[in-house]
């Protein structure tokens, strides 16, 4: 803000200034910064990025990890950590594979079925924080562990080796395989329609969190719990359905990839969880609750897609990748900070 | 807070397009307009090779190696990327299809992931070489050829090995969990032990944990009397494993590292199965530009195997020097 000696149409300068306060104290504003520059330095570091195919590739690989990012976004605003979503991605695949592959059972039925498991983890998740008390990156760190250990084992003892395939022949595969992994061709290029499934869900979060009683909740138990519960805010509630959807977006995910793949590896999604609260950060939340953006969490998966595949597309050396992925991701959080302070600031 | 409102009619919008558009089934080929031929045989050739190793593994270091060698003395470019995940290892594959590469290599830890991204491939005029694992996919999806070892055959050599030397309990060490490599390893071992053989499951991100599950099964059975490792780091692990539950087994590993022709060489190791991973690297990119130079194939639709081979205290010297600067 540069105050200007000369005297301008003062309403137009204080006009102009209140729009860009409303702009910085937009949690998603920082994400969107970041988005641009990586995307402006890959379209200019290789042509390849901005080929069709080459944008196809890249929203592909961000589609999935932004499903869970803006469900993970949500938890996080309402003051929650789990850390059970990575592998729950690959519980839920898991579950479908063996019950259409195993057991015979018709796709649609064993989708729902794991999806009735997803939940049910889900919500046991939540009733376990708040039974307890205990701090929910240590309740979901248990739950992680225990289902990467059932995942192995049951795994092994269904089918005797370590992945489950054979989706394909399973009955009723091409309907559900049409709804959660098939492709679409816009101008000649065939897209994932995980990449449908993103956008919606971050439309819903979107729409949820800022139009709807169920959204104040989450920033209200979020911020303060006590006060919320003094206000008549239904903090259980909201916190163990906030939990039911991070695994239900899992079960989404899970059921996109063991679709689309065809075959789901006992050790999947180890480690992913991270990627999750990350894209999250990125997007504007604070690891305290109470603030952040379910758009801004899709933009942060937009940012890790763009750089994973830009990387490639640019022909460096793999080994230096997860060294630029950090550095990137600290100077993202490091701009979303300086942005949060001026917004606090412009509050006051 | 129009901005909601915004997104949801962009939102809308585009699912719009989506039902408009052309949809095709699951797994569908991706209809890419731009359908270039493979390029002319002139020029530069660029190779995307695609594993699934963890960045940092030995093993696929040399794998590496093997392909960046032959790329240089050839005059072929090659971009060596991995991922341990199929997902994103066959959104790899897409990135090098749209890239429009002259050849992919691509390792098969899991076939049926990786089929659509291959198919693709192949759909483009991209000629497409499977190394290391899933031989038996590999003509399906429209590969050249397949470089590798038959896991179950060096498994089967290896229990042979071992049963030879008067073994009769074995440990065989499996070191992640999504690998079925792996537990074709220790089928394999099984067949050509012809004694007891039980599986024993580590983590190879944790060497501690790898060291002591090794350590807890020697003392809680010490009638075992060989472990079968198959993979270097885990082969070092289990002579340390070894030596402090102070049991009498005997140590054999798949795959080589200078540790490995160390402890051969001390009698810690009875012997290594080498697959010859340098050369699962190396050939595909010599296959690739045969086959763009002079439309040459190799293999004759059959695998070509780089394995097993046997280093044991007979041959070691020479191969432990290989294995000191990364080619072994």
């Amino acid at each position: 803000m540069t105050s200007a000696p000369v005297a301008a149409p003062a309403d137009e300068r204080v006009g102009s200034a209140r729009l860009l306060d409303r702009l910085v104290l937009r949690p998603e504003i920082g994400a969107l910064l970041g988005a641009v520059l990586v995307f402006a330095f890959f379209s200019v570091a290789t042509e390849r990025f901005l080929s069709a195919g080459g944008v196809a590739t890249w929203l592909d690989d961000a589609s999935t990890l932004g499903i869970m990012a803006v469900a993970v976004a949500l938890l996080m605003i309402g003051g929650e950590f789990d850390l059970s979503a990575g592998v729950m991605t690959a519980s839920t695949a898991l579950v479908t594979a063996v019950l259409a592959t195993r057991l015979g059972w018709n796709v649609w039925l064993a989708l729902l079925v794991s999806l009735a498991f997803a939940l049910g983890v889900g919500a046991l998740n939540g009733w376990l924080v708040l039974r307890t008390g205990l701090p929910s990156f240590i309740v979901t760190l248990g739950t992680f562990l225990a289902l990467q250990g059932l995942n192995l084992g049951v795994t092994r003892l269904v089918t005797g080796t370590v992945q489950v395939s054979g989706m394909r022949s399973a009955e009723g595969y091409s309907s559900a395989g049409f709804v959660f992994a098939s492709t679409f061709t816009l101008g000649g290029t065939g897209f994932h329609v995980s990449i449908v499934w993103w956008v919606l869900c971050a439309i819903l979060a979107a729409v949820v969190l800022l139009r709807t009683r169920f959204g104040n909740w989450i920033f209200a138990v979020g911020g303060s719990p006590l006060s919320s519960r003094a206000v008549g805010v239904p903090v259980v509630r909201t916190k163990v359905l906030l939990f039911m959807t991070t695994a239900g977006a899992a079960w989404l995910v899970g059921s996109i990839n063991i679709l689309r793949f065809t075959s789901v590896q006992a050790n999947q999604g180890i480690g992913l969880e991270f990627q999750f609260i990350i894209a999250a950060v990125i997007g504007g939340c604070l690891l305290t609750g109470g603030f952040g953006s379910a758009v801004g969490a899709a933009i942060g998966a937009l940012i890790f897609g763009m750089a994973r595949q830009g990387i490639v597309y640019a022909n460096w050396n793999s080994d230096w990748f997860q060294l630029f992925l950090g550095v990137m991701l600290l100077a993202a959080v490091l701009v979303n900070n300086a942005l949060r302070r001026r917004a606090e600031r412009v509050r006051r | 807070m129009t901005s909601t409102r915004t997104a949801l009619r962009a939102g809308l919008a585009l699912t719009g397009l989506a039902l408009l558009a052309a949809c095709s089934g699951p797994g569908a080929q991706d209809t890419t307009g731009d359908t270039t031929a493979a390029p002319a045989p002139t020029g530069d050739l660029r190779v995307a090779v695609v594993t699934h190793g963890t960045p940092g593994d030995a093993f696929w270091n040399v794998v590496k190696n093997g392909a960046t060698d032959a790329g240089e003395q050839l005059g072929v470019t090659v971009d060596y990327n991995s991922d341990g995940d199929p997902g994103r290892q066959s959104t790899l594959i897409d990135n090098a299809v749209s890239q429009e590469v002259g050849g992919i290599v691509v390792s098969m830890a899991n076939p049926d992931a990786l089929r659509t991204s291959i198919e693709n491939a192949v759909k483009a005029g991209i000629p497409v070489i499977t190394i290391n694992s899933g031989s038996d996919k590999s003509a399906a999806f429209g590969a050249l050829a397949h470089v590798g070892q038959e896991e179950s055959v060096a498994g089967e050599q290896a229990g042979r090995k071992l049963r030879e030397t008067g073994r009769t309990k074995l440990l065989c060490v499996i070191h992640e969990a999504g690998n079925v490599g792996l537990n074709q390893r220790c089928d394999g071992a099984r067949a050509g032990f012809g004694g007891t053989v039980t599986n024993l499951q580590v983590d190879i991100n944790n060497p501690t944990d790898v060291e002591s599950r090794i350590k807890g099964a020697l003392q809680t059975d010490p009638s075992v009397d060989a472990v079968l490792a198959l993979n270097p780091q885990v082969a070092v692990s289990s002579v340390s494993a070894v030596k402090g539950a102070s049991a009498k087994a005997a140590v054999a590993t798949f795959d080589l590292n200078a540790d490995v022709t160390a402890a051969i060489k001390a009698g810690d190791v009875l012997f290594a199965v080498d697959q010859q991973q340098y050369e699962q690297g190396y050939l595909p990119v010599v296959m690739l530009k045969l086959y763009r130079d002079n439309a040459n194939t190799v293999g004759g639709g059959k695998p070509v195997l780089t394995g097993p081979g046997f280093v044991d205290e007979s041959n070691v010297d020479k191969v432990a020097e290989y294995a000191a600067r990364g080619t072994r």
